[in-house]
């Protein structure tokens, strides 16, 4: 019933206010191709603070509720960009196809999904990307303007590896304290703890082949 | 005794019995369970100990807070790396004699999580399991019939000799040992005596 909801400002239109409210702030609407095309409002860390405090207590937003806060890992990737050049050769006019290749480096991102009670109205998909997948992985926490974002912001930390600055208790929460690795992300290679399985079938077979090649058993 | 002497002697109300069989009554008869649960399962582990299905018919109803005074571990769920160390603690800490029932897939196997990075593939990785149920949760009866096959084999064991149970040989172990978070996995991932992988795959090689 979308009609007895009042409908929230478009992300552009939020944009604009936003830059104009917080000065300095880097945003991006980014896009989503999907059917549902939900759009995001990415924050650069610096400002993410003051953007968010924002977005809760304008007026016309309200964003009063952080409903969920999770993580997306984004690996390095290839980038192919085809160019069409006209060239003369031999005497013939020909086109010619150039592809270049360069990589993306990977990062991660914290997604946080923000509705109104006040104003029935949401949700707005907030984003924070981090420099790289390494030792800059960090970006601002802001458990200081929604608390319920406490417990998630350490899972994020805990599965993706993200560093939450300004967070007031940044500790695992679902794995142990010794854990070292960050289990959701893409290259997250799991202890090699496989079992009999009766019917092993693709990933599995794979996994069940890997196990015993390495434990030099009598069937891969 | 002969037994056809036993049942007539029964019949004129005198009752003969053995060391033996009076001992391992007392203790099939009186497996007090351990009061804890890890996941689903343990909803089916209270129906079962509710009227319906009622596990005091069977001497099992008085669950223990305390590992000192329970005789049965009843593993009734999904045992994560990071709970199975306290699992171990407490089998530990419950005296002699002592038994495990793993309930349930995710008890027994992993279950729909044996692909996962967080979850225990079986606790008798770590633990003498007397009993595994299968089922995803096991129904109530399904405990009640493990209960009844571990009354069974309690049943069944001589006291003297080589296939005496557990307790009444001082040299078998009464405490497993407790596994440590490592950096990646719990170490060691498995009581190398109590179990190995099985060296067979299923399926097209």
């Amino acid at each position: 019933m979308s009609d007895l909801r009042p409908a929230m400002e478009t992300l552009e239109r939020i944009r604009t206010r936003l830059e104009a409210a917080v000065a300095g702030a880097e945003l991006e609407v980014v896009a989503n191709g999907a059917v549902a095309a939900q759009g995001s409002l990415r924050v650069d860390a610096a400002h993410a603070v003051a953007v968010a405090r924002f977005l809760r207590d304008d007026a016309q937003l309200q964003l009063d509720y952080c409903s969920n806060v999770t993580g997306v890992d984004w690996l390095d990737r290839v980038v192919r960009t085809t160019v069409r050049t006209r060239r003369v050769i031999d005497g013939l006019e020909r086109e010619l196809e150039q592809t270049t290749e360069h990589t993306v480096p990977g990062y991660l991102e914290a997604v946080y999904h923000l509705y109104s009670v006040a104003l029935r109205h949401g949700p707005l998909v907030l984003r924070q990307r981090t420099a790289d997948r390494a030792d800059g992985a960090r970006v601002a926490s802001l458990t200081p303007v929604w608390r319920s974002a406490e417990f998630q912001e350490r899972e994020v930390y805990d599965l993706f590896g993200v560093v939450f600055e300004g967070h007031p208790d940044l500790r695992r929460i679902l794995m142990w304290d010794e854990f070292r690795d960050h289990p959701m992300r893409k290259d997250y290679v799991e202890p090699d703890d496989y079992e009999y399985e009766p019917t092993p079938h693709d990933e599995v077979l794979a996994k069940a082949r890997r196990h015993y090649a390495g434990a030099g058993g009598d069937r891969a | 005794m002969e037994e056809g002497l036993r049942r007539e002697l029964a019949q004129q109300g005198i009752v003969t019995t053995t060391l033996a069989d009076l001992y391992n009554w007392g203790r099939r008869n009186s497996l007090w369970p351990l009061n804890f649960g890890l996941a689903c399962c343990a909803i089916e582990m209270i129906a079962a100990s509710m009227a319906r299905f009622d596990i005091s018919r069977f001497g099992a109803e008085v669950f223990r807070p305390s590992p000192r005074q329970a005789d049965l571990m009843i593993v009734a769920g999904t045992v994560t790396k990071k709970m199975a160390p306290q699992v171990v603690r407490l089998y530990n800490q419950m005296p002699e004699p002592k038994y495990v029932i793993a309930m349930g897939a995710c008890a027994i196997s992993g279950g729909p999580f044996k692909q996962g990075y967080n979850v225990l593939k079986g606790i008798d990785r770590y633990l003498p399991v007397d009993v595994h149920i299968p089922g995803c949760p096991p129904r109530p009866e399904a405990l009640l019939h493990a209960l009844m096959a571990l009354q069974e084999k309690i049943r069944g064991q001589a006291l003297t000799g080589p296939a005496r149970p557990r307790h009444l040989q001082s040299e078998a172990p009464s405490e497993f040992p407790v596994p440590q978070f490592g950096a990646h996995d719990l170490e060691p991932p498995h009581h190398p005596e109590l179990w190995q992988p099985p060296a067979v795959v299923g399926g097209e090689s």
